[in-house]
């Protein structure tokens, strides 16, 4: 692993001073004398997607939110973009697990967008961004969302809007954790397909978390293993062959990721396993840092 | 209007003009930051605030009750951020104690009566005085409430959200705290503790069963809030009850009429 890590930082290291990448070095989270994880090293590229996976409570949302700067963490980001111009701190979006808020709140998807984007009073004034929301709105398909109230939107348009906030300003990486769980399959593709739009017009670094096994088998080019640290790395492929990845998931015995419904066996696993009381990583470190 | 004609009731109209938008506006983030019961243990603070005015007797109880509303509302909001205990928890040991320390500074040498005053509140004894202090609250509130309110509406939403969105937390927290502690302060004496908070939230409540965005929060929230000032302070006078305590009455009134309206008005 350790080689492969090596070489992997090495290889690509050079080709920094062209493509723009974001290094995440040496990233360690404590909590009081609790370690979430440590000496968590990625090297992400723009226009690439990373997934991370692993079990509960393994530190994948507190590593995006460490990358945040949201939670304290020892180690080092360090950003550079296609020319190498400009380094230091890159902008960021976030889209959250899922963002808890009161529904019954009189606040419309232009008024949460003005909020966030402009310093204008907005219950004084009208919007001066309206176009520009709209505009947002249009590359998540939700542009007809405009006007309506948070509470009132589904679970995938909640997304989708907040995915377009994410991207407003445009962000150097984009952070997504578990940003479609409970999405039907509908506005899954939807959301895939925005991404995939956003690596390929936008040249943006995505991190990715992610459950669905499947998916991040079809669009990752880069998988992230994590379990208190990171397990292995490489493209799904490796991962997911990996027998790390095989011991943690309990999956992949028989056929491979390509041949469908990975992601499916693993959740009965887990279900099955925690009735027993397995003592899987998920057990023993049952919610863990995921709220 | 020949009720006006009587100086105090003239200055008594006017104090209502000015503190029902004040509580109007507050109300929204108050009622969207689920700060009910923030803001109701300021009331208790204010009596510590007084006592302690009483007792040092350097600077009056007015200054004294302000600075300390304001220290008592940073203080829950310092701890309420730092602490893993859950919030009305931390809310509730400050009021408490608030109240305590306060009634027991007071009733030192069994000279509470004159204090009792705070309790009830009495809108009618505002001088010309107060009433330029007043305005002056007014103008500031509106003023930050034009600079920080969009921070403050990230943050009612979602915390989280808000500080990966580059808010800071506890800064916009703090000023949105002593603002509603300040408020609370220079209002006490003419609401009343007992209902000092019914004002608080009452009309964001009923703001919130009608309204679909920011802007219709705001103007249903201040509108009603002056509707129930104004109706409530002339029934009283009529009827000569307290009018606080009137005001209060014919808030809840309308809270109630907008729950009926509810799904009429809400998409």
């Amino acid at each position: 692993m350790l080689k492969r890590l090596f070489r992997h930082t090495k290889g690509e290291g050079n080709d920094c001073s062209k493509l723009c990448c974001t290094k995440i070095e040496n990233f360690t989270v404590k909590v009081g004398k609790l370690t979430i994880f440590e000496d968590v090293n990625l090297h992400v590229h723009c226009g690439q997607l990373t997934a991370v996976i692993g079990p509960n409570g393994a530190g994948k949302s507190t590593l995006l939110r460490a990358i945040l700067g949201e939670i304290s963490h020892t180690g080092t980001l360090k950003y550079a973009d296609a020319k190498g111009k400009r380094t230091g701190k890159p902008i960021i979006g976030y889209v959250p697990q899922y963002l808890k808020f009161d529904v019954s709140a009189p606040i419309t998807v232009l008024d949460l967008f003005s909020a966030c984007r402009s310093r204008r009073p907005i219950w004084l004034l009208p919007s001066n961004i309206r176009s520009e929301v709209e505009e947002s709105l249009k590359r998540v398909k939700a542009a007809d969302l405009i006007d309506r109230r948070l509470g009132a939107l589904s679970g995938g348009e909640l997304q989708r809007v907040l995915l377009a906030l994410a991207l407003n300003p445009m962000p150097d990486i984009l952070l997504l954790d578990e940003p479609v769980s409970g999405v039907d399959q509908n506005g899954l593709e939807i959301f895939y397909n925005i991404l995939e739009d956003l690596q390929n017009n936008e040249d943006m670094a995505i991190i990715l978390i992610s459950h669905d096994l499947n998916m991040v088998a079809r669009h990752a080019d880069q998988v992230v293993l994590m379990n208190k640290g990171v397990v292995c790395s490489g493209t799904p492929e490796e991962v997911f062959h990996d027998s790390r990845t095989r011991k943690i998931f309990g999956m992949l015995t028989e056929g491979g990721v390509n041949h469908g419904g990975t992601g499916f066996v693993w959740v009965e696993h887990k279900k099955k396993k925690h009735q027993q009381g397995c003592g899987c990583p998920d057990c023993a470190e049952a919610e863990g840092d995921e709220e | 209007m020949e009720w006006l004609e009587y100086d105090f009731m003239k200055n008594a109209f006017l104090a209502v003009l000015l503190i029902t938008p004040l509580f109007g506006l507050l109300s929204t983030m108050v009622v969207s930051n689920r700060m009910a019961f923030f803001s109701d243990s300021l009331g208790h603070g204010a009596f510590t605030g007084l006592a302690i005015g009483a007792v040092v007797g350097i600077i009056s109880p007015m200054q004294s009750l302000i600075l300390f509303s304001v220290v008592f509302a940073l203080l829950i909001t310092w701890i309420k951020n730092k602490s893993s205990a859950s919030t009305d928890t931390i809310i509730g040991v400050f009021s408490s104690t608030g109240i305590a320390l306060g009634l027991m500074m007071m009733s030192y040498g069994g000279g509470f009566n004159k204090f009792s005053n705070y309790l009830i509140g009495d809108v009618l004894s505002i001088t010309t005085q107060e009433l330029g202090s007043l305005l002056l609250v007014l103008v500031l509130v509106f003023v930050l409430w034009g600079l920080m309110f969009n921070k403050l509406l990230v943050l009612s939403i979602n915390q989280s959200f808000a500080r990966s969105r580059g808010i800071d937390v506890m800064l916009t927290e703090g000023i949105f705290a002593a603002m509603v502690a300040v408020v609370v302060a220079i209002s006490i004496q003419w609401v009343g503790l007992l209902i000092i908070n019914s004002l608080l939230v009452l009309p964001a409540a009923a703001a919130r069963n009608v309204s679909n965005s920011v802007k219709q929060y705001h103007v249903v929230s201040i509108g009603s809030a002056m509707i129930s000032g104004i109706s409530g302070l002339m029934l009283a006078y009529h009827f000569n009850m307290a009018a606080g305590a009137t005001i209060v009455v014919i808030s809840a009134v309308i809270f109630f009429i907008t729950l009926l309206l509810k799904p009429r008005f809400v998409r």
